[in-house]
């Protein structure tokens, strides 16, 4: 495009998503990126500024401590490995349990759908915390699923799922299910109904043609939900810290910890941004395969 | 072979209400076998209800509903020897052209050798040959409705059934994809049962019209029957335009004839049975009527003033005022390319049509 035949208006158009993205995603990065090769000190802030002046000599301190440490301390990959884990069960877990809610909504009468949408919404109008804390309740060893068990005879000895993995996983998928079905939700409904009946007048069966157009069709909402799940998933740390065992480490809580316990700011740092790398090259094949099939649909 | 002869499908008393509404009333219809029907009608005539039926994508509430013998009540649309081109073509937009065509053959698990041999087949019969491997998105309008076709087609359906195959083309395109269907139905003797609202596209492209209203079908036959002996004024006019006389029955030597409260004689085509006096509707289309400038003896002949007249170019069509009350419309070829023969605004005419010409209508 000749940049003659913008407008003042276009080009103010164009000017403030580029601020935004500026202001709220490259700065900030910019800044961690700077913190982490950052020398640590025993002051406040706990580092040493990255220029000092030295008998009229300007003297640069910088460190690859931080990344040298996460590459190289087994206990950051293994923190790593069980929070891509965790994610990718919480991912799978939305998957399964939300593509059947948001095609059940979908396939509702219209004027229903809205309602449906917002009671699935709906748990977002409480504070997190205390939801988290109820999943607690409910799971803890005297709760009322151990007793429900216990009273139908299934368990003779109330189950630990508080402070496992296992209930990290549950109050996962249940927090993160909403990311999942909304988007899931958006495609769903718009897949044309056409497309179903003249599958089936071709004589293929319902699950036929859901393996063969509704599933494909509805690629980009179950990519793009499992983005919105999985990204925050790999950092979150409030889950685990409140419902997760203490030998399950994940990056969140690591990271959590460097900065705030241990004053290792530029390794908290490096941690962010490794994370940061981790998340963006699966992101960024998934956006293309993302852009193939809306190409097609 | 007898068998061969007999309608492929037959609709005895086929009645179907939605929440209370009757939407069908009593539809008696034979398709024969290897025919290209229409059921042409304005939209809430009934006439996509009719196609849902005979597709079983709803049962009907009475009667019965035979494709090629086999009474079709109570089998599911999948297990029915009939397949539908939808109005927007439905064809996938994740899979090939040549998936998009064998799709249904693999639902039905038919071997890969089948396959291949039916997509080759198809896509020579609709000249697609070559773009098996595009998209849908890749492929003109014309050429995404032969995608459709192909993918009914290898199918090999007793009936197919189009939903308003010409709807998601531009108009410009319409007669060569009319011609075209109707060259790829001759050469594959499939019966087609199509729904439209364009009584052009039914003429053009139908050997029968079912000509719907109101959730009846008010007259079957060939496009010229159709058109030149319609049955009910609805017909007349929804075909083409047409010029209505009505008054009352005056029978004289076995013929209809009519007399109009402005005094018009007016000649029909058939006897008629009705007292003297019955009020009848006779209808005329304007191609019929020539004008001229001098009287010419017979009956259905009158004097007047033409009033409008517009030239397009093969045909002009002419207005002309018979009386204070009454104009006719009359259609002209321009054979004469001079021009010498034309008539001009105000010119005192004769204008006057054959007995044949005018036809009774009920109403």
């Amino acid at each position: 495009m000749k940049k003659s035949s913008l407008t003042l208006v276009e080009r103010l158009t164009i000017a403030i998503p580029f601020a935004w993205l500026l202001t709220f995603l490259a700065l900030p990065l910019i800044s961690v990126a700077a913190l982490s090769i950052h020398v640590v000190a025993d002051s406040i802030p706990p580092v040493a500024p990255l220029f000092s002046a030295n008998q009229g000599h300007l003297a640069l301190h910088v460190s690859m401590r931080g990344f040298q440490m996460v590459f190289e301390d087994p206990l950051y990959f293994v923190a790593f490995r069980n929070a891509l884990v965790n994610a990718a069960l919480t991912t799978a877990g939305c998957i399964l349990i939300g593509f059947p809610i948001a095609f059940a909504i979908a396939r509702s009468p219209a004027r229903r759908r809205n309602l449906y949408v917002l009671l699935a919404i709906l748990p977002f109008w409480t504070s997190f915390l205390l939801r988290a804390y109820a999943w607690m309740g409910l799971i803890r060893d005297s709760g009322p699923i151990n007793a429900l068990l216990l009273f139908l005879g299934i368990i003779s000895k109330p189950v630990a799922i508080l402070y496992s993995p296992t209930a990290v996983l549950l109050v996962m998928i249940y927090s993160y299910l909403p990311f999942f079905v909304l988007p899931m939700y958006a495609v769903l409904e718009k897949l044309p109904a056409d497309l179903l009946a003249a599958a089936s007048d071709l004589g293929a069966r319902p699950a036929y043609v859901f393996r063969t157009v509704t599933v494909p069709l509805s690629m980009p909402g179950i990519v793009s939900g499992a983005i919105l799940v999985f990204v925050p998933a790999v950092g979150e740390y409030v889950i685990p810290e409140l419902v997760g065992s203490s030998s399950t480490m994940m990056i969140g809580g690591i990271l959590w910890e460097e900065f705030f316990q241990n004053r290792d700011w530029p390794l908290a740092a490096a941690i962010a941004l490794v994370t940061f790398g981790l998340l963006m090259l699966p992101a960024l094949l998934l956006r293309r395969r993302l852009g193939q099939l809306a190409a097609v649909s | 072979m007898a068998a061969t002869q007999s309608p492929i499908l037959q609709i005895r008393g086929l009645a179907k209400s939605f929440a209370g509404t009757r939407v069908l009333n009593g539809i008696n219809l034979d398709v024969p076998r290897g025919s290209i029907v229409s059921l042409l009608g304005r939209s809430g005539s009934g006439k996509t209800t009719l196609l849902q039926l005979i597709a079983g994508l709803h049962e009907p509430d009475t009667g019965t509903l035979v494709i090629d013998g086999t009474d079709m009540t109570g089998v599911p649309p999948f297990a029915r020897p009939v397949n539908m081109m939808f109005q927007s073509y439905a064809l996938f937009p994740h899979l090939s052209v040549a998936e998009n065509i064998v799709y249904g053959l693999k639902a039905r698990g038919a071997p890969r050798i089948e396959r291949d041999r039916l997509l080759a087949w198809a896509l020579e019969l609709v000249r697609l040959e070559g773009l098996g491997a595009r998209r849908p998105e890749q492929l003109s309008g014309g050429q995404r409705q032969r995608v459709a076709l192909a993918r009914c087609l290898v199918m090999k359906p007793a009936v197919l059934l189009l939903d308003e195959p010409m709807a998601a083309l531009d108009r410009s395109l319409r007669a060569d994809v009319q011609k075209e269907l109707t060259e790829i139905q001759r050469k594959v003797g499939t019966t087609f049962v199509l729904v439209t609202h364009d009584q052009d596209e039914a003429m053009a492209i139908s050997d029968y019209i079912a000509v719907m209203e109101q959730g009846e079908i008010v007259q079957f036959g060939t496009p010229r029957e159709v058109y030149e002996y319609p049955r009910t004024t609805f017909v007349a006019s929804f075909l083409g335009t047409i010029n209505l006389f009505t008054g009352s029955l005056v029978a004289r030597a076995g013929r209809c004839q009519l007399v109009t409260e402005d005094g018009l004689e007016i000649n029909a085509n058939r006897a008629t049975s009705g007292a003297d006096g019955t009020r009848r509707t006779v209808g005329v289309r304007p191609e019929k009527v020539s004008i001229s400038r001098e009287s010419t003896h017979g009956a259905n002949n009158f004097a007047g003033t033409i009033e409008q007249l517009s030239y397009c170019g093969n045909l002009s069509h002419a207005t002309i005022r018979l009386s204070q009350h009454r104009v006719i419309e009359a259609t002209v070829v321009n054979s004469d390319h001079t021009g010498a023969s034309t008539f001009e605004l105000g010119d005192a005419v004769h204008v006057a049509f054959p007995v044949e010409a005018a036809v009774v209508l009920s109403s």
